[in-house]
């Protein structure tokens, strides 16, 4: 069988969600890689759900929220900006390839965005393999 | 640094006659003469306790978070950026502390002097201007400071404390031939497989005592998130776990931390705790010009931004 990607994607609930939204309604096509999960706000994605999510076995992470500026909460993604860059380069400090981990802007009316976006990423992915960084390989007695 | 203990006693009793504060920390003689024991000083009949020298490293704003007294503490560059951090997140009062500043010339590493004398018991230590004595049963040899230093102390940009009430001695010139991240590069450089293989090396050793986050000024959250039920990280010495473990502190340090190198002396295996930190130091240098704890006013990294900042990575 061939090997498919699990994606774990933190949207927005105010711009990302809707377009996720959007691009459903007008039948646009995207790879079904995505487990989407939605958040208030892009601000709401913590270090830990990230790592979280890679000790959970996904291949990769991939945060969207509101363009800078129009975030329903005012400035919450301007935050999130400045946390997830450290992040970013932090993981690929300790060796997780680049390509595991996306931060995308996308409002509620780019539903086209959405949909090239998803399928850029489930590409690039899919090129990479799948991920072991985080997984554990003994279990843990208590 | 000798000389500098009279005066600290003196500051202390002054401070403690003048009824200026209730408690006074500082360090005072260990058992072990490579670690000075952290002292709360409320007497002021115990100030002939108090002492200072090149082997007082841990940082001693840890025993501030919270306190509600007026107190008298010593601190060199990087305690007093610690405080700084402290002030800004509300966790001690600018008038309710006074900051006997310490021009700091480095700590020893006390790994790499018994590395050299082949881990004979010290029985004690003497200092002498830019050298030291070591002596054991038997055995003495002296060492020049300069070549025992630890690691953040050679490359340190800010050995004089940014705020105090007084200093103890005239303030020294930064050492400037080191430059601050070069490890850090050294790593970048490397290609995910060998980053993964560096990183796995550097911290097989953890045995999850958390000393390094007990130790930590900045770490002082009621709970911590390695001790919560849910979400829950795993608790185990696998590798996936203690870099769980290192990443989410780290990101917790980020912009905050002073790099005062307390978390790799404390450590009983020798990781090198610090170089997680020191890249997110790095990249908030870089991207952002920052430099944690060095004014009152601007807030915390991670708490403020601007409309530029940095987002090509989107």
């Amino acid at each position: 069988m061939e090997w498919k990607p699990k994606i774990v994607a933190f949207l927005c609930n105010w711009c990302s969600y809707g377009a996720a939204d959007l691009a459903g309604v007008s039948r646009l096509q995207y790879p079904p890689y995505f487990r989407i999960i939605r958040v208030p706000c892009s601000s709401r994605v913590d270090t830990r759900f990230i790592i979280q999510a890679f000790r959970n076995g996904a291949d990769a992470v991939w945060v969207s929220g509101c363009h800078p500026g129009d975030c329903h909460y005012i400035e919450g993604n301007m935050y999130a900006r400045r946390r997830f860059v450290l992040l970013k380069r932090l993981l690929e400090f300790i060796g997780i390839e680049p390509e595991r981990i996306f931060f995308s802007w996308i409002s509620s009316a780019e539903g086209t965005k959405f949909a090239e976006t998803a399928k850029l990423i489930a590409e690039k992915v899919k090129k990479l393999g799948p991920s072991d960084f985080f997984v554990k390989r003994r279990a843990e007695v208590p | 640094m000798e000389g500098y203990t009279e005066k600290i006693r003196q500051i202390a009793k002054r401070l403690f006659e003048e009824k200026r504060i209730d408690i006074f920390i500082g360090y005072e003689k260990g058992t072990n003469p490579f670690f000075p024991r952290p002292t709360l000083i409320s007497d002021p009949q115990e100030v002939e306790k108090l002492i200072w020298n090149s082997n007082c490293g841990l940082n001693l704003c840890t025993y501030l978070t919270g306190r509600k007294e007026r107190i008298g503490i010593v601190a060199t560059g990087c305690v007093s950026r610690s405080i700084v951090n402290h002030i800004i997140e509300n966790q001690i009062k600018r008038e309710k502390i006074y900051i006997v500043g310490i021009p700091c010339k480095g700590i020893i590493d006390y790994r790499k002097v018994l590395r050299r004398i082949e881990g004979k018991e010290v029985l004690r230590i003497e200092e002498e201007g830019e050298s030291f004595k070591v002596i054991c049963d038997g055995f003495e040899e002296r060492f020049k400071k300069e070549d025992f230093l630890q690691e953040n102390c050679l490359s340190c940009t800010h050995p004089n404390p940014v705020i105090y009430d007084e200093l103890v001695a005239d303030p020294v010139t930064p050492r400037s031939e080191r430059p601050v991240y070069k490890d850090v590069e050294e790593i970048e450089k490397k290609s995910p497989k060998e980053k993964r293989s560096y990183i796995e090396q550097a911290i097989e050793g953890c045995i999850r005592c958390y000393a390094c986050r007990n130790v930590c000024p900045h770490c002082y959250c009621p709970t911590c998130f390695i001790d919560e039920k849910i979400p829950y990280f795993g608790k185990s010495i696998d590798f996936v776990d203690t870099l769980t473990f290192h990443i989410i502190r780290a990101m917790h340090l980020a912009g905050r931390c002073t790099d005062c190198g307390s978390c790799e002396r404390v450590c009983p295996m020798g990781i090198p705790i610090r170089i997680f930190v020191k890249k997110l130091n790095k990249d908030a240098f870089e991207l952002f010009s920052w430099q944690s704890g060095m004014s009152l006013e601007k807030g915390q990294l991670l708490s403020t931004y601007r409309r530029d900042d940095y987002d090509d990575f989107i």
